[in-house]
């Protein structure tokens, strides 16, 4: 488990200094994590689990517009486990549920342990449609049709560099209107 | 959307780079203390005799207090703004104001005084000392509370609080270049009051809009 979390610091590190592919794959490692540990939180506050994906890409979410609250000289995992318990807790309260969450949902992971994605995420896909029409767009074909930034540009006839500030603005909005729902 | 799919776009969003909270909370801090300056400037300025005050220990005293309340305050409020951060270990910053301030009513009674201590104490501006730092406060509490939101607390009410301390940390030093009661017991009891009540707005703003 150290070693896992040694990685995850390592590659957090180079994902800050711009390696978006180890940015990817770090990304790709933790979500097994927090499923696993968000369906624990939601089984133990009597709930039922199939709202776990959208917990998952919550924290997702959130891990991503506030990297920069991380401190590089710092390990990642407690960083990580503290986002990720905020957004658990959020998600029970507005099921209204109070509940105290167990830090050990997310700090005891088992290495071995991963949980498959069972139902699908629903609220950032409905959410989706309430932003504005760029910024839909934009999200729609990187995150949906796979395009890449180049191909998104000349797609919308815009230039990279507006798509990238839409793509990061309907990020920041659909976490907005998801913390509003 | 699958999560496999927001990774692939969180992924591709990479080249934004955020700043770093410290920087957004000193620049959000920057305008809002000008307003308050301004309004300080406006309704009450410096007293008169603000020469001759300097050379009183007690009057540089407040000072010292409240400058050390409003930077003890911004480096919590930095620390808190990290997801990860408790107060464990941080919380005895705070205690640096009072240890000034309390040494201060120490020092002031072991002297022999003309004026008897309750007349010291309740001075002759408190009122306006209770609405002064709140009201001094409240451009610097929306900014700091503006500014924090940049950060990711997980306990957003104590770093609301914070940012109320900070907020009346600052707007205490204008308010006391005004004030000319500089007993220490005027200090600790006014002074405070004004602080925790923009303390408990903060906190109470901090639960709403520092969450992320």
């Amino acid at each position: 488990m150290r070693e896992r979390e040694d990685d995850w610091t390592v590659l957090m590190r180079s994902a800050i200094s711009g390696d978006s592919a180890a940015y990817h794959r770090l990304l790709r490692a933790v979500t097994p994590v927090l499923r696993a540990a968000a369906k624990r939180g939601l089984a133990r506050a009597g709930q039922p689990t199939d709202q776990s994906e959208d917990i998952v890409q919550d924290i997702l979410l959130a891990v991503h517009l506030k990297r920069h609250t991380w401190d590089a000289d710092a390990p990642f995992a407690p960083w990580l486990f503290a986002i990720a318990r905020n957004k658990l807790i959020d998600a029970l309260r507005r099921r209204g549920r109070r509940v105290f969450v167990n830090i050990d949902d997310f700090a005891e992971s088992l290495p071995g342990e991963t949980a498959p994605e069972s139902a699908p995420a629903s609220e950032v896909a409905a959410q989706l449609h309430s932003l504005p029409a760029r910024q839909r767009d934009v999200l729609q074909s990187i995150a949906v049709d796979s395009a890449s930034i180049k191909d998104t540009a000349t797609k919308f006839s815009m230039s990279e560099g507006a798509v990238r500030v839409a793509l990061h603005r309907g990020l920041a909005n659909l976490t907005a209107k998801l913390r509003e729902h | 959307m699958e999560t496999d799919q927001l990774i692939r776009t969180l992924a591709a969003d990479t080249e934004q780079r955020a700043w770093p909270v410290g920087l957004v909370l000193g620049l959000v801090l920057l305008p809002a203390a000008l307003v308050s300056v301004a309004m300080f400037a406006a309704g009450l300025g410096v007293r008169a005799d603000v020469m001759s005050a300097m050379g009183n220990p007690f009057f540089d005293l407040k000072f010292a207090v409240t400058l050390a309340l409003a930077s003890s305050a911004i480096v919590l409020a930095l620390h808190l703004s990290r997801p990860e951060a408790t107060l464990r270990g941080w919380a005895w910053l705070l205690l640096v104001p009072l240890i000034l301030l309390f040494g201060g009513v120490a020092a002031e009674m072991m002297r022999p005084q003309r004026v008897p201590m309750m007349t010291r104490l309740i001075g002759s501006n408190s009122m306006l000392c209770l609405a002064a730092i709140p009201l001094l406060s409240l451009p610097l509490l929306v900014a700091a509370l503006a500014g924090l939101r940049h950060g990711a607390s997980t306990r957003p009410a104590v770093t609301g609080g914070i940012a109320g301390l900070l907020s009346a940390g600052l707007a205490a030093t204008l308010y006391a270049s005004h004030c000319t009661d500089d007993s220490p017991l005027f200090v600790a009891t006014w002074y405070t009051i004004g602080t925790a009540l923009v303390a408990a707005i903060g906190a109470l703003a901090g639960q709403r809009v520092l969450r992320f």
